[in-house]
C-alpha cells in the first residue's frame, strides 16, 4: 500500500442491534442506532469538515466546523454530537454551511503560522486539508493582533515535540490521554484566548509530567503541534506496511511508515484487534535499537572464550559450527546437544529451531524462555481446562464486571491492555488487586481498587485457597455450572479440602498477612459481582508453587461459573511478543507442536514421517536441567536463538558455570549479549522489521509480521539472512536438506502437523487480519473465547492445591524478601530498550524499600546499597517508598550492571522448574560502590567482547 | 546429574502432591517423572539414597524404578 493516513470516521463506532436509515446529501444510508451523523456521512463516502473530532475519542462538539442542516430541525447542529434518526434528511454541503465554516476557519487561521511549505506536517495536516475543504482564500482579520505564534517548542520528550504555536486548542490530545490511554496527564489550561495545552502543572514540561509517552496525543493531533521528531528529521513517509510489534505479549499491530528502507515512524493500526489503535512508548517509539551501533552484523567465531572474536564469512561460520556439533554428537551422543528457541522470534523461526534440535541434533533438549515465565500456566491450565492458553480475547474485558488482578502490573508490563482495562474500570467495573506491592492500578486517576490484598510474597496459594474457602462455605458456588461442566468427584474432593477450617482466611492470615475481613469481602465480590475475569502475570507463575497457583485460579473460575463466555475467564498476561507462539510451536522438551506429548506414538509417527527421521521418545532437558547437566559434563553444546539466559535466568553464577562448562555455545542474536560472553560462535540475527512470519499474542491471536527492510547481516555484495534462513543454513550445513523458500511454507508445514493450526496459512491471515487458535474445521474462523460449549479436556477438572511454603526463608542473616518486576520504559533484559532513548526514564535499576526498613538501616533515597542473598550480592541505588510493605524490597532486572539475578536463587516451581524470581531472602545494607562481582564481571565482559581488528569492544 | 538436587526436586514434587492423598500422590508423581524428566535425571534419581526421600517421594521413586 502507499502512504495515506487511515480513514477517520470522526466519532467511535457504535454497536447496536437496531439500525437506522437516513438520507445524507441524497444518499440513503443505514447505520446502527446511536451513530453520529458525522460517522454516517463518512461511512457512506462523505467527508464533513472537522477538526476536534476523531474516531478514537468521544464527540466533543467544540470546533464548529462539522455543522449540518437537517430538514425539520432548527439551526445548524454539529454532526459529531447529533445522533442519526430514522428518516432524517441531512444536508452537509450548502452555501449557508459553507459560509459558516469559512468564517470559523478564518478565525483558526488568523492565529496559525502560514509556514505550510516548510512545516513538517505539510501535506499531512488536517488543518491544511480542512482549509482546502472549506475553500478558505483569505483572512480578513490580518495577522497583527494578539496571537500565540511566538510560543516556544517543548522538546523535552525524546520522541516528539510539542509546538504550542501551531496548536488550535481542539483538545484532541487531552481527550486521547484521558479516554484512550487513561493517564490524564494533559489538560487545557486557561480560558478563552488564553487556552493552552499543559502537561501536568504549570512549569512542567512533557518529560517532567505524568506523561507515559504512549503517543496517543501525537496520533490525535490534527496539526504539527504534537509530532514525532523522526518525521521532522526525515520527512513524510511514502508507504505504510502493517506489521506486529516485537515487544510484549499484547501484540499490537502497527503501520510501519517507511521512506524506502528507512523507518520513519510506527503508528498503531486502528484495525488491529489486540490494540484497537493504541500503543505504548516501547512499540511506538523504541525501535532505534534496530540501527544501533552495537549491532553485530558479521558472523564471528573463536576457539575459546578467553580469545577475541574473529569475523568470518557465513559459510565459514556455518561449516565450522556444523562440524563441531557433529563431532560432539559423535563423541558424547545426541543427548549432549540442545537448543533454546526465542519468544522474540516468529512462530516459523521457533518451529525451525525445535525441528533442528529434534530432527538434526537428535535430542529433545529444546526449551524456551517460557520456562522462566509462563511454563506453570501451560501446566496448570492443561491439567484443569485441557489446553495451555488463556481463555479470552482482550475485547472481553469490556464485558467484565469484576476484575481480579493477581501478580501482574499491566500499566508497566502490558500497557496497551492496561488502558483497555482502565477504560472498563472507569465505566464502573470493580477491581481486586492481589499483589505485595501497591501497583499503579491500586489507585490512579479515576481508578481505585475495591480491595488490595497486599499479601506476603510466596503465599499466593494460601490466599486463593482462603478465597475458595469463603466461596464454598458461604454457598457462593455456581452449582449448575459445576454440575454440568465439571468432574463432580474432583469438585467434591476440592470443596471438602478448601472447606476445612484450617483454610479459612482467619487462620491463614498469619501466613498471608492479608486481613481476613478484606479477603472475605474480595472473595464475595469475585463470586457474586457479575461477570468476573481473572488476569494474572509472573507474580503468579514465578514461584515454587507457580503451577499450583495457576490451578487454584482455574478452580476459582470454575467454581463460580466464570469460564466460557465474554467478560469472564482466566487470562495469563504473557510476557514476550511470541511466548505463546513459542510454546505452541513445540519448544518444550516434552511436547511437539500443539501441546502433544513426545511419548505419544501416533503424534511422533506423524512427525517422523514428515521429517524422515526417528525421534527420541523420551522428554529432553529443561533450561535449568541443561545447566545442571552441563556442569555434570553430559550436556556439551547449545544453540541459543534470541535469548540472554545469563542475564535473565536465576542465579547468574550457576548459569555462567553451566555455559563455561560447555564445549560449544552458539549465540544467535542482534547484540553481543551477556550470554555471548561465554559463546564460541556468534550468528548475527535480524529484527522483526527484517523478516516475514507470524507472532501469537496472549489472546492466542496469530498475526503477520511483514518485512519492511533487508536484514542488516549481509556482507559486501551478499544478501542478509533472516533468522529462519540462518537456522535453515545451519541445518543444511549439518546435511538436513531443508528448502523452505519463504516462512509461509514453514507455516504450511506447521498447519499440516498441528490440529489446532490446521486452518492457518499466511494467505488466510492476510485476508482475515488475524486469527485466534484453534483454527480448524470445528473453528474455521478461530476461537476468540475458549471452552464455550465444554472444556477442551471434556469436563473441567478441579485440582486440590495445598499451600506449601517455599524453602527460601527469611532469617536473621537475610531478613527481607526481594521480589522483582518490570518498568514501563524498559523491556526485560533491556537488550533493545537500553539501546534507545527510553533510558531517559530509567537509567539504572533501583531498589524499592519501605521507610521503616530504610530507617533501620540508615538509608535514604539515592544511597548506594548492597543487596545480598545466600546466592550472591550486587549493589544498586535505593528508593525509599511505601509502595512496598515493610519486610519486602523490590527491583527490576533491566540492566546488566546490576544483574539482579546474581541474587536470585535456584528454587523453582515444583512442576515446571520455572524459577522462583519473586521470593528471595535478602539483606540490604549501605555500600560504597560496586561489589567485587560487579567489577570482575565488567572486566570479563569487556574482555569477552573484543573483536580482532576492532579498536574498541562493542558493548 | 547432581543427585542431591534431584532429591530436592523429588521431595518438592511429593510435598505439592501430598494433598491429593497418598495413593494418588504416588501415582501422579511417577507419571510426572515419566512425563517431564530427561533420561539422565531419571537414571540419577534411582541412584539416590532412599533415606533422603520423604515417604511419598520414596514410594514414587521405588515404583518408578520397578517399571523403568
Amino acid at each position: 500500500m502507499g502512504y495515506e493516513p487511515q480513514a477517520d470516521f470522526g466519532t467511535p463506532e457504535v454497536r447496536s442491534e437496531t439500525s437506522v436509515t437516513l438520507t445524507i446529501d441524497g444518499r440513503a444510508v443505514t447505520v446502527p442506532a446511536g451513530t453520529s451523523v458525522m460517522r454516517a456521512a463518512a461511512e457512506s463516502g462523505g467527508a464533513i469538515p472537522k477538526l476536534c473530532a476523531t474516531d478514537n475519542v468521544a464527540a466533543f462538539g467544540s470546533c464548529r466546523l462539522c455543522l449540518v442542516e437537517v430538514d425539520g430541525m432548527r439551526g445548524t447542529p454539529a454532526s459529531c454530537t447529533t445522533p442519526v434518526a430514522q428518516g432524517m434528511v441531512v444536508h452537509t454541503q450548502t452555501p449557508h454551511l459553507q459560509k459558516l465554516r469559512k468564517g470559523v476557519m478564518e478565525l483558526y487561521i488568523s492565529d496559525h503560522p502560514l509556514d505550510c511549505l516548510t512545516c513538517s506536517a505539510n501535506n499531512d495536516c488536517e488543518l491544511q486539508d480542512t482549509a482546502a475543504q472549506v475553500g478558505l482564500r483569505d483572512v480578513r482579520y490580518g495577522y497583527d493582533g494578539a496571537n500565540h505564534l511566538g510560543l516556544e517548542t517543548d522538546s523535552s520528550n525524546p520522541y516528539f515535540d510539542f509546538d504550542p504555536s501551531k496548536c488550535i486548542a481542539c483538545s484532541r490530545c487531552v481527550r486521547a490521554c484521558d479516554e484512550v490511554q487513561g493517564t490524564f496527564a494533559l489538560t487545557m489550561d486557561g480560558r478563552g484566548f488564553a487556552s493552552t495545552i499543559s502537561a501536568g502543572q504549570a512549569g512542567d514540561n512533557f518529560l517532567g509530567s505524568e506523561c507515559v509517552s504512549c503517543g496517543a496525543c501525537v496520533q490525535a493531533c490534527p496539526t504539527a503541534t504534537l509530532q514525532e521528531k523522526a518525521v521532522k528529521e526525515i520527512g513524510k513517509p511514502e508507504r505504510a506496511v502493517i506489521t506486529t510489534c516485537a515487544y510484549c505479549g499484547v501484540g499490537c499491530t502497527f503501520r510501519a511508515e517507511m521512506r524506502g528502507e528507512q523507518l520513519v515512524r510506527m503508528v498503531p493500526w486502528k484495525d488491529g484487534k489486540a490494540n484497537r489503535g493504541h500503543s505504548c512508548v516501547k512499540g511506538r517509539f523504541a525501535w532505534g535499537y534496530a540501527h544501533h551501533k552495537d549491532r553485530i552484523t558479521t558472523p564471528m567465531i573463536r576457539e575459546s572464550i578467553d580469545q577475541p572474536w574473529r569475523e568470518v564469512s557465513w559459510d565459514e561460520a556455518l561449516s565450522h559450527t556444523a562440524g563441531r556439533l557433529r563431532a560432539i554428537k559423535e563423541q558424547y551422543g545426541a543427548r549432549a546437544l540442545g537448543g533454546i528457541t526465542s519468544s522474540r522470534c516468529t512462530n516459523e523461526e521457533t518451529y525451525l529451531v525445535q525441528k533442528l534440535v529434534r530432527a538434526g541434533f537428535g535430542s529433545n533438549n529444546v526449551d524456551t524462555c517460557a520456562r522462566v515465565c509462563h511454563s506453570p500456566t501451560g501446566y496448570g491450565l492443561k491439567q484443569t481446562f485441557g489446553t495451555s492458553a488463556g481463555t479470552q480475547d482482550f475485547d472481553s474485558v469490556m464485558d467484565a464486571d469484576v476484575i481480579l488482578l493477581i501478580g501482574a502490573n499491566p500499566t508497566d508490563a502490558h500497557p496497551v491492555f492496561a488502558s483497555r482495562m482502565k477504560r472498563r474500570l472507569r465505566q464502573g467495573a470493580e477491581l481486586i488487586v492481589v499483589d505485595p506491592r501497591r501497583i499503579d492500578l491500586v489507585r490512579s486517576p479515576h481508578v481505585e481498587a475495591a480491595h488490595h490484598l497486599a499479601l506476603q510474597p510466596g503465599t499466593n496459594v494460601a490466599v486463593l485457597t482462603a478465597m475458595a474457602h469463603v466461596i464454598v462455605t458461604e454457598g457462593l458456588i455456581d452449582e449448575a455450572f459445576v454440575r454440568e461442566r465439571c468432574e463432580l468427584d474432583a469438585y467434591e474432593d476440592w470443596a471438602r479440602f478448601v472447606s476445612d477450617s484450617r483454610h479459612s482466611p482467619e487462620v491463614l492470615e498469619a501466613v498471608t498477612r492479608v486481613p481476613a475481613a478484606d479477603l472475605r469481602a474480595a472473595a464475595r465480590l469475585y463470586a457474586t459481582g457479575g461477570n468476573a475475569a481473572i488476569y494474572y502475570g509472573l507474580g503468579v507463575t514465578e514461584h515454587s508453587q507457580g503451577s499450583s497457583t495457576v490451578m487454584a485460579i482455574a478452580n476459582l473460575a470454575m467454581a463460580t461459573g466464570n469460564v466460557g463466555r465474554r467478560g469472564v475467564g482466566v487470562n495469563p498476561l504473557r510476557g514476550q511478543n511470541n511466548v505463546q507462539g513459542a510454546c505452541d510451536m513445540g519448544s518444550f522438551p516434552h511436547e511437539l507442536s500443539g501441546y502433544r506429548h513426545i511419548s505419544d506414538k501416533a503424534t511422533r509417527a506423524l512427525f517422523e514421517q514428515d521429517w524422515g527421521v526417528v525421534l527420541d521418545p523420551e522428554p529432553g532437558l529443561r533450561i535449568p536441567n541443561m545447566l545442571d547437566a552441563a556442569v555434570d559434563g553430559s550436556f556439551r553444546a547449545i544453540y541459543i536463538q534470541g535469548e540472554d539466559i545469563l542475564q535473565s535466568d536465576p542465579n547468574t553464577h550457576h548459569v555462567a558455570a553451566g555455559l563455561a562448562a560447555m564445549d560449544m555455545v552458539i549465540v544467535h542474536d542482534l547484540f553481543l549479549n551477556e550470554t555471548a560472553n561465554y559463546a564460541h560462535v556468534f550468528l548475527p540475527g535480524s529484527t522483526f522489521l527484517e523478516k516475514d512470519g507470524t507472532f501469537t499474542n496472549a489472546e492466542r491471536r496469530i498475526q503477520l509480521v511483514r518485512k519492511v527492510m533487508e536484514p542488516a547481516n549481509g556482507g559486501a555484495g551478499s544478501k542478509g539472512l533472516a533468522d529462519w534462513q540462518v537456522t535453515q543454513a545451519l541445518a543444511n550445513a549439518m546435511g538436513l536438506g531443508w528448502d523452505y523458500a519463504h516462512p509461509s511454507e514453514i507455516m504450511d508445514e506447521i498447519a499440516r502437523l498441528t490440529p489446532s493450526f490446521s486452518g492457518v496459512s499466511h494467505a488466510r491471515l492476510d485476508e482475515a487480519g488475524s486469527l485466534q487458535w484453534p483454527v480448524n474445521a470445528a473453528h474455521p474462523d478461530g476461537s476468540p473465547i475458549m471452552h464455550e460449549d465444554g472444556f477442551v479436556r471434556g469436563k473441567g477438572h478441579f485440582v486440590v492445591t495445598d499451600y506449601v511454603p517455599t524453602d527460601e526463608r527469611t532469617g536473621p542473616r537475610f531478613p527481607l524478601l526481594l521480589t522483582t518486576g518490570r518498568i514501563l520504559s524498559q523491556y526485560n533484559v533491556g537488550a533493545q530498550t537500553r539501546r534507545t532513548e527510553n533510558s531517559i526514564w530509567h537509567e539504572e535499576d533501583v531498589l524499592e524499600i519501605h521507610p521503616t526498613d530504610a530507617e533501620n538501616r540508615g538509608l535514604n533515597s539515592g544511597d548506594w546499597v548492597r543487596l545480598a542473598s545466600r546466592t550472591g550480592e550486587t549493589t544498586l541505588r535505593a528508593m525509599v517508598t511505601d509502595r512496598v510493605a515493610p519486610g519486602v524490597v523490590y527491583t527490576t532486572f533491566h540492566h546488566p550492571a546490576t544483574q539482579a539475578n546474581v541474587v536470585t536463587t535456584e528454587y523453582s516451581d515444583w512442576a515446571t522448574n520455572c524459577p522462583e524470581y519473586k521470593v528471595t531472602a535478602v539483606q540490604v545494607s549501605p555500600s560504597n560502590g560496586s561489589s567485587d562481582w560487579q567489577r570482575d564481571y565488567n572486566e570479563h565482559a569487556a574482555r569477552s567482547r573484543r573483536i580482532v581488528g576492532h579498536a574498541e569492544a562493542a558493548e | 546429574m547432581d543427585v542431591d538436587h534431584l532429591v530436592m526436586m523429588a521431595n518438592q514434587i511429593a510435598r505439592n502432591l501430598a494433598a491429593r492423598g497418598d495413593e494418588a500422590a504416588v501415582a501422579l508423581m511417577v507419571e510426572h517423572i515419566q512425563d517431564f524428566w530427561d533420561p539422565r535425571m531419571k537414571a540419577g534419581i534411582l541412584t539416590a539414597d532412599p533415606k533422603k526421600f520423604e515417604p511419598i517421594a520414596a514410594s514414587a521413586v521405588a515404583q518408578f524404578g520397578a517399571h523403568h
